[in-house]
């Protein structure tokens, strides 16, 4: 027999449970998710004294066993299936301690499950300042259990905690209140029904359901068949049978529990002033907002540049030193340049959901959300959509799994139709190098053009993921309940821990999951590249070189050379001139013809991988899609990088820089050899303001991401919201492009 | 007269009365939304809803159209008498 202990963490929300968990087990832990839904599953190990290990399990927070959302039925039906591998030998119940009285109620539902219950008062750390006084002997005898008073924040009173949980057998398994009279007839009856069940048991299995809004699972569909009481008639029996807790809990503490009043007030009510103030409270709001786009822009550079540089190095070593071939190209051109891509969005990320979880964990998010929420409704939201939508701008399906806080239907439907307009961290890649490429570097008033461009494609998306909602609030005919309940927590100081595994647990969800799509694309992608069937394909050298025996290099390339050797030899010269060099006439004439057949050879290799490329596979499939790209301005190459963008859009950037470094032997900076690139028509730059334009309205507006689609697929439990949503965007991006393709060219 | 939560003034306080079954959803009783607790206004957000309660320990914030669906008996203010 194993001895492992499987114990379940359930609090409710704001009570400190994720800090007691990461206390608990460390860095021993891994996020998941529960088959089939997307509720995240926190398990880990934690070492117990005598050699036993516990499984613990982080369970989704809740304030009772009724439940009202996917993610509370998840702890629920937990507690109620014995069969299930984590069903808890002992339950640990995390109690804030100023909130005592409403986390009891919790506590005595589990116990009454018959399930070994330790009850952790944590932060007990603020007792003394908060003029709290409890009775602990009392209050163990009268809820028949142990406590632990925990303070995470001083890593107070964990051993003890560990202590008890290892002691679990001994803990009393009797129930705290007898639930039946709240309706004695009706538990006769299921008793007789049904003789081997428990009857507390019985009961929340019955109404599971009943709070429940619509998208809900049913996995006790026999269960509520002998529900032989109307919806209305079982909600009031759970009234009855919340009051009657609550008797029971207002007896006990009236006895363990004192609290001096005059103490509890001060920083809360003057903080809660300022922060919800008209003016300030949206000045405070908005200044944040500012802070944390300068993160992701300004602070994530440095870091970004340094991946940047690393995997252009590492592939450039990779050639090198592995003799060339098949399988050299595969790890420098696909596999290297596909991690890279990946790699680099790491730092943005990881700034994102460092300041959401800081300003989850300080309490503040809560009063963003009181501050928001007329506002949004006015749009169909609520002010809890204002967290997806801020998340949104790093990624939209952390985003949409935010949204399962909205009660209401309709609101959270919206919320999570129309997140995908807000711009994504996948985006950004895109826009940075488009814009760098097509916007002037110019400044208005102290800003450049080209961060304003940024700025403005920002609000583009903000704007019509509101007025969507706008209207998507006037089409949707469904019925829900008006239902906003939010606790505004006390203001903490963010634990550091906390704070830090949220930013790693993010990270590494984007990493492995958005990240094996995007390295599998680039293979792919380097395959389709590299290889063809045609004679052209095959004897590209050949053709190519005839062609520029006969004909001279492209008209593009004879001029970029022109120019460089210009220069080359005007900085020669120069460097004569200004002593810095001391070479004869003759060497510098040698040096320059050496530079020219250097220059030549570079022009005619990358005219010659151009050649390939363009009539390898990807080039067919390229040339297949060029009449519908045309008309928004871009050549077969970007008609390739948009088509692989509907995977993911990052992806963008990774497969320019595939087409363009396949068979090239330079490591050009994908931005200059993006600079380089001719339209065949007009001999002008491919990259040019009509065409750059065009391509970022696209991008704003276009649905391009599979996961997104998977993930909203997932959390309406429909086909018709995702299809909806990749068919409406796309077209309308289309739309949008095309006309300002047309306009400016 | 009857007030309701949505009538109170910040830093007022009353006591819910009794309230029909099936009005509230179950979460705010959990929260300590019952019958005979005393419930505290604290705040008003910017543009008058929604509205941030302190009911039997626990600060919540909801609309006006719910909170006009709790019935209470004011008592008097402490600090007036």
């Amino acid at each position: 027999m194993s001895k492992q202990i499987n114990v379940a963490l359930i609090g409710n929300p704001n009570t400190g449970k994720t800090s007691v968990f990461n206390q608990l087990t460390g860095l021993n832990q891994k996020v998941g998710n529960y088959p089939g839904i997307t509720v995240e599953k926190k398990e880990g190990i934690c070492k117990l004294p005598r050699g036993v290990k516990a499984h613990i399990i982080d369970l989704p927070g809740t304030y009772s066993l009724n439940t009202t959302s996917l993610d509370e039925s998840v702890a629920v039906e937990l507690l109620l299936n014995k069969n299930d591998k984590d069903y808890p030998d002992v339950a640990v119940v995390i109690a804030d301690v100023e909130n005592l009285k409403r986390n009891l109620l919790l506590f005595t539902q589990i116990k009454d499950l018959r399930i070994p219950t330790i009850l952790v008062i944590n932060m007990a750390d603020r007792m003394s300042r908060k003029g709290i006084s409890i009775d602990i002997e009392l209050l163990e005898e009268k809820l028949n259990t142990k406590i632990a008073l925990v303070s995470t924040r001083k890593n107070v009173g964990i051993d003890h905690l560990k202590e008890l949980i290892s002691d679990y057998k001994s803990l009393s398994i009797s129930p705290n209140i007898d639930t039946t009279v709240i309706a004695p007839e009706y538990f006769e009856r299921l008793k007789t029904t049904f003789p081997k069940e428990d009857l507390y048991k019985l009961w929340l299995v019955i109404t599971q359901d009943v709070n429940f809004m619509p998208i809900e699972k049913n996995l006790f569909q026999n269960a509520t068949s002998f529900a032989t009481k109307s919806k209305p008639e079982l909600k009031r029996l759970q009234q009855k049978e919340t009051i009657l807790r609550y008797q029971f809990i207002n007896g006990i503490l009236k006895q363990a529990h004192k609290i001096d009043l005059n103490a509890a007030k001060g920083l809360r009510a003057t903080l809660d002033k300022i922060l919800t103030h008209k003016v300030f409270g949206y000045l405070i709001f908005f200044l944040i907002l500012l802070t944390i786009f300068q993160a992701i822009y300004v602070w994530s550079e440095y870091p970004m540049d340094m991946i940047e540089s690393f995997f252009a190095n590492a592939s450039e070593l990779v050639k090198n030193t592995l003799p060339p071939g098949v399988f050299t190209n595969l790890i420098a051109e696909g596999i290297l340049a596909g991690i890279g891509g990946i790699v680099i969005f790491i730092p943005q990320i990881a700034f994102l959901f460092l300041f959401i979880a800081l300003l989850e964990e300080t309490g503040y998010m809560s009063r963003v959300v009181f501050l928001m929420d007329r506002i949004m409704r006015q749009f169909g939201l609520s002010g809890k959509s204002i967290v997806p939508l801020i998340s949104g701008t790093a990624c939209a399906i952390p985003a949409i799994m935010a949204t399962r806080t909205i009660e209401n239907w309709k609101e959270r439907l919206i919320t999570i139709l129309v997140t995908p307009f807000t711009t994504c961290s996948a985006r950004l890649p895109v826009y940075l190098i488009i814009i760098g490429l097509v916007i002037p570097e110019g400044r208005f008033i102290g800003l450049s053009y080209q961060a304003l461009t940024l700025m403005l494609l920002y609000l583009i998306g903000f704007f019509t993921a509101i007025f969507s909602a706008m209207i998507l609030n006037k089409i949707l005919k469904i019925k829900s309940k008006t239902f906003f309940v939010v606790e505004m927590p006390n203001y903490k100081l963010p634990l550091v821990k906390n704070v830090a595994y949220t930013v790693l647990e993010k990270t590494k969800s984007f990493v492995f999951g958005a990240g094996k799509i995007i390295l599998a694309i680039s293979i792919i992608l380097w395959f389709l590249g590299s290889n063809g069937i045609s004679d052209d394909f095959k004897n590209a050298e050949q053709i190519v070189e005839n062609r520029i025996t006969n004909q001279g290099l492209t008209k593009f390339n004879s001029d970029a050379l022109e120019i460089d050797m210009a220069n080359y030899e005007l900085a020669l010269k120069d460097s004569v001139a200004n002593k810095t060099n001391t070479i004869s006439n003759l060497a510098i004439q040698d040096s320059v013809a050496k530079k020219y057949t250097e220059l030549f050879e570079r022009a005619k290799r990358q005219e010659i991988a151009s050649y390939k490329l363009e009539n390898s596979y990807m080039g067919y499939m390229g040339k297949a899609i060029t009449p519908i790209v045309e008309p928004l301005g871009y050549d077969w190459k970007i008609g390739i990088a948009v088509l692989t963008s509907f995977a993911a859009r990052e992806v963008f950037v990774g497969t320019l820089a595939t087409i363009y470094s396949v068979g090239s032997d330079e490591e050009d900076t994908i931005t200059n050899r993006m600079a380089a690139e001719v339209n065949p028509k007009t001999q002008k730059p491919l990259f040019n303001l009509a065409s750059g334009i065009s391509l970022l309205l696209f991008y704003a507006f276009a649905m391009q991401c599979a996961s997104t689609l998977a993930i909203v697929k997932r959390e309406t439990n429909s086909w018709k919201w995702p299809l909806g949503q990749l068919v409406f965007m796309s077209v309308f991006a289309y739309i949008i492009a095309f006309i300002a393709y047309q306009i400016l060219k | 007269m009857i007030k309701t939560v949505a009538e109170l003034k910040r830093g007022e306080k009353g006591i819910i009365k009794e309230f029909a079954d099936d009005i509230l959803p179950i979460k705010l009783l959990e929260l300590g939304c019952l019958p005979g607790n005393e419930i505290e206004l604290v705040q008003i957000a910017p543009l008058k809803d929604p509205i941030y309660i302190n009911v039997n320990g626990s600060h919540i914030a909801i609309r006006r159209s719910m909170a006009k669906l709790i019935e209470l008996e004011i008592i008097e203010d402490a600090h007036l008498l």
